[in-house]
């Protein structure tokens, strides 16, 4: 069986205007460059066997980005050697070496083995943390909108499918909605604005970030949008596919092995 | 200087593919400004996508960061979209690295690669807060330069651009910013925009257009000449002697988003003597220069390792020419350059089954097209063009790539040339037919693209004194085409528009006069022509009709034999006698063959600038006509056991 290392990666600066196809490319060549044994599909144009999660709107930063890597099983080393190659004596090595391979922007946070029969990033995550920065009305009025929207039991807007337009109820996937103060000198631009923490959840259906301030009004814009964490949530408990202190824990992140099993 | 990030960042929400305007690429310098060098902006002037990868500008960049007194930053068109938002919020044109406002730079220098893209170069000009007019400009403003092919006809950007560069930059562009790095030591106050130019036209391969008289008798041109002796009344090209002294690029720019040929590049020689006529690269970029075998395989084994790319273009204009071409794709393909799965792409295939070979061995993965480019649809035609490919060539050829795999093949032609008959364009069309036959015996599907262009004439070439085909004419022979592709089953036709093809036309062999008419284009909005969403003849139309002139007088019509053109008082190195001669030959249906292996034509590139072919070999290439053989004699002769019974005549 081979085996699956997941990887947990933050995308800030400049570089999130960069695509999520784009950033898929940049692992690409990393692992390319880290000669990680990656394992490839079969067939007529193998490609390696690289998953990542939910795909993260461009222009938007992340804390918590995931991957997962399939490796190709040693052939005939011995047991000791580590399944990525013995270049790198241990999972933080590894971590800060991808680091490096990587553009400026995009850094490896945690990485961890985890059973290869895990289900799927995609499949796993319920919602996601986020902190929006946004302009265009006053602390108060912002409170008072989020307020509104809060206690509205539907939230009705109008989406796009296939040219078909239709109404879609937003509300139940808004978990949780409220202003924060920032630390100091963490604000995109220097004019007043409030700070949002949402969570949002990916289904029914997901919810951008850009989605849930035009709901605020018309005049509020989204001027920076920062995903935080990821999470699963299973049988009444929540966590995240691999926490920001996994770095190095070769063992896995439990949780995971936990399903799994 | 400040940088206008702050400005720029709002703006990229609301702009298609934001990643254009970042920078941050692998291999990207981010220069520190303020310690006297001189401050170059590198421009392509069409989009982050189809300029990124240009290696000439990527060379420059390199030669230049690497000097101490000098640095360089790049930038690329905004599209449309991003161009508004950015006069509506008042950001001028900036640069991709450190975000700084183009008129900080000294030299604004951009590479012109193709000719459709001249408004865009105005626009740029104007969006960087520059007078578009060099008439306009002061010590204040920087220089604008302009390199690359299209400056061996600059005339028509001549009242925009300072200064042109002829020929390959390596060499010359260390001595521009000589001059220029002098020029700035003076007092700002001090500092003659004149003696500027008057500095730069003494630079061998450097063109001042202001420094020459243009004179007309009527509608007629007469002479380009010099206003002062500080300019030379000849123009002479550049040219690199030895490719192996300038391994460049050598940190090939790895883009944060996806752009074209999105892979390692590796220049393995530079010119080309097939002697193809309607080529304008061929004939000004010769002679030919090979890259040593063992310099391209290093450049190769370090490109994939600080890159991580998985493909490697070896680039030419003709690369199954490299004399070395077996053995580099051998030590790719088997692991001599890296250890990971390499494949390697042949941008410019030659038309012969020994080539498909090659590319047989080369492409694991991809087999999905290859394609080959015979240009003309009969063997009268292509001895006009002296593009020498036999339709045993190509029948192998193709036979050879459907028996290997390859379920689509892609044929290139031109229209519209010299001497052409409808014959000679029905010719396209069953040429096309029997290759989707040979096709029908390996595989149930297999796709023919024939892909039809509008022949350009170009400057320099023995097709200058060719007046070019109506676009109504084009469209007449794109028709017959039509009708007689359609009732054949897996072969389909893609043509270019044939006003583009009457506005490039304009471009390339306009003289100063068309100056006037690009910037009534530009000033009209008419950006991005070479994109068809936005091409729009009739503002070239009504510019012209403004302007007093017509695509019958610049493009239409043919040349006189002792007529002035407006690129005589420039050299690429050829004799105008050998280019008429072959212009003659040409009309004769004569072809010459690659002087590579056979005698000297004295066309002027060697003999003239005392360098020679730089070749790992003196034996052609083995297989088939555009090798050893040049059989021109029986070239026509169809060869039978490749034509099915429905095919056979
Ligand atoms: S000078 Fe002679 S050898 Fe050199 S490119 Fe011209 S024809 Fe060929």
């Amino acid at each position: 069986m081979a085996d699956r290392l997941r990887v947990r990666f933050g995308k800030v600066g400049k570089i999130r205007f960069t695509s999520h196809r784009d950033v898929a490319r940049m692992w690409e060549r990393a692992l390319r460059r880290s000669g990680l044994p990656v394992a490839r599909s079969q067939g007529f144009n193998p490609r390696p066997l690289v998953a990542f999660g939910l795909a993260l709107p461009t222009g938007c930063e992340s804390l918590a980005e995931y991957l997962d890597v399939t490796l190709a099983a040693p052939v005939d080393g011995p047991s000791e050697v580590p399944p990525w190659g013995d270049s790198y004596p241990d999972l933080v090595t590894l971590g800060l070496a991808l680091s490096e391979f990587l553009p400026e922007g995009i850094d490896v946070g945690a990485l961890a083995m985890v059973p290869s029969d895990a289900s799927s990033l995609q499949q796993e995550v319920t919602s996601c943390s986020w902190e929006l920065e946004v302009l265009g009305v006053t602390a108060a009025e912002l409170v008072r909108r989020v307020e509104l929207l809060l206690d509205a039991p539907t939230v009705s807007v109008r989406r796009e499918r296939k040219g078909r337009h239709f109404d879609d109820d937003l509300r139940p996937s808004v978990r949780s909605l409220a202003l924060f103060e920032p630390p100091e000198g963490s604000t995109a631009s220097g004019s007043p604005s409030g700070f949002l923490r949402a969570e949002l959840a990916t289904r029914p259906r997901g919810v951008r970030p850009r989605e849930l301030v035009e709901v605020l009004g018309t005049d509020v814009v989204l001027a920076r949008a920062r995903r935080t964490q990821q999470w699963i949530e299973c049988d009444g408990a929540r966590f995240e596919p691999l926490s920001a202190d996994d770095l190095g824990r070769a063992v896995g992140a439990p949780h995971a092995m936990g399903r799994a099993s | 200087m400040v940088s206008l990030w702050p400005s720029i960042e709002p703006l990229l929400d609301g702009v298609a593919k934001p990643a254009r305007y970042i920078g941050g690429e692998q291999g990207a310098t981010v220069p520190v400004h303020g310690g006297g060098q001189v401050a170059w902006l590198l421009i392509y002037p069409d989009t982050y996508e189809i300029g990124l990868p240009n290696q000439g500008l990527q060379i420059l960049y390199e030669l230049l960061n690497e000097r101490p007194d000098a640095l360089a930053e790049r930038t690329y068109a905004p599209w449309i979209d991003m161009e508004s938002a950015m006069r509506a919020a008042g950001v001028p044109l900036f640069s991709v690295e450190n975000h700084l406002a183009a008129g900080d730079f000294d030299v604004m220098a951009f590479n012109l690669s193709a000719e459709l893209v001249y408004t865009n170069v105005l626009n740029l000009i104007d969006l960087a807060g520059v007078p578009v007019r060099g008439a306009g400009r002061t010590s204040a403003h920087p220089v604008v330069l302009a390199g690359g092919h299209c400056t061996f006809n600059p005339e028509p950007l001549a009242d925009f651009v300072d200064a042109f560069v002829l020929g390959d930059g390596e060499e010359v562009v260390g001595e521009i910013n000589d001059v220029l790095a002098g020029w700035l030591a003076t007092e700002p106050e001090l500092r003659d925009r004149a003696a500027l130019l008057e500095g730069l036209a003494s630079v061998e391969g450097v063109y001042v257009p202001s420094l020459y008289r243009v004179d007309f008798e009527g509608q007629v041109l007469t002479g380009i000449t010099p206003r002062t002796p500080a300019a030379p009344p000849q123009v002479v090209k550049r040219t690199i002697s030895d490719l192996a002294e300038w391994p460049y690029p050598k940190n090939q720019l790895v883009p944060l988003t996806e752009v074209v040929h999105d892979r390692l590049n590796v220049e393995v020689f530079r010119g080309c003597t097939r002697g193809c006529r309607f080529c304008q690269a061929g004939m000004i970029t010769r002679p030919v220069r090979e890259r040593p075998a063992a310099q391209v395989r290093s450049m190769i084994r370090a490109g994939l390792e600080r890159t991580g790319y998985d493909e490697v273009a070896l680039t030419s204009l003709s690369t199954a020419d490299f004399s070395s071409i077996e053995d580099t794709v051998r030590a790719v393909v088997g692991g001599e350059c890296g250890d990971q799965q390499v494949s390697v792409s042949l941008p410019s295939l030659r038309v012969d089954a020994f080539t498909v070979a090659t590319a047989t061995q080369i492409a694991h993965a991809r087999r999905t097209g290859l394609t080959f480019a015979p240009e003309g649809g009969t063997w009268r035609m292509r001895r006009v063009i002296n593009k020498l490919i036999t339709e045993e060539d190509l029948y192998s050829a193709v036979d050879a790539a459907f028996s290997n795999g390859w379920r689509r093949v892609k044929l290139y032609f031109l229209i519209g040339l010299p001497t052409e008959r409808d014959e000679d364009v029905l010719g396209i069309a069953e040429l096309a037919r029997r290759c989707v036959e040979i096709g029908r015996r390996h595989h149930r599907g297999p796709t023919v693209v024939a892909s039809v262009g509008g022949f350009v004439p170009k400057p320099h070439t023995p097709f200058q004194w060719f007046g070019q085909d109506t676009a109504a004419e084009l469209r007449r022979k794109v028709n017959l085409l039509k009708d007689a592709c359609r009732p054949v089953r897996g072969l389909s036709l893609r043509w270019h528009d044939p006003e583009a093809t009457a506005v490039e036309g304009l471009a390339s062999r306009g003289d100063r006069r068309m100056g006037a008419v690009i910037e009534r284009v530009w000033r009209a909005g008419g950006t991005f022509q070479e994109w068809s969403e936005c091409f729009d003849l009739s503002k070239w139309e009504a510019a012209l009709e403004a302007e007093g002139l017509s695509l019958e007088s610049v493009t239409y019509r043919d040349r006189e034999p002792d007529e002035v053109l407006a690129w005589d008082h420039l050299s690429a190195g050829l004799h105008r006698d050998f280019l008429w001669s072959d212009w003659q030959d040409a009309l004769a249906a004569v072809a010459v063959e690659d002087c590579r292996w056979t005698p000297c034509y004295d066309c002027g590139a060697c003999t003239d600038a005392g360098i020679e072919h730089v070749v790992a070999s003196n034996v052609p290439p083995a297989g088939g006509s555009q090798g050893t053989g040049q059989d021109l004699a029986t070239g026509d002769r169809v060869p039978v056991r490749f034509v099915t019974a429905a095919g056979a005549r």
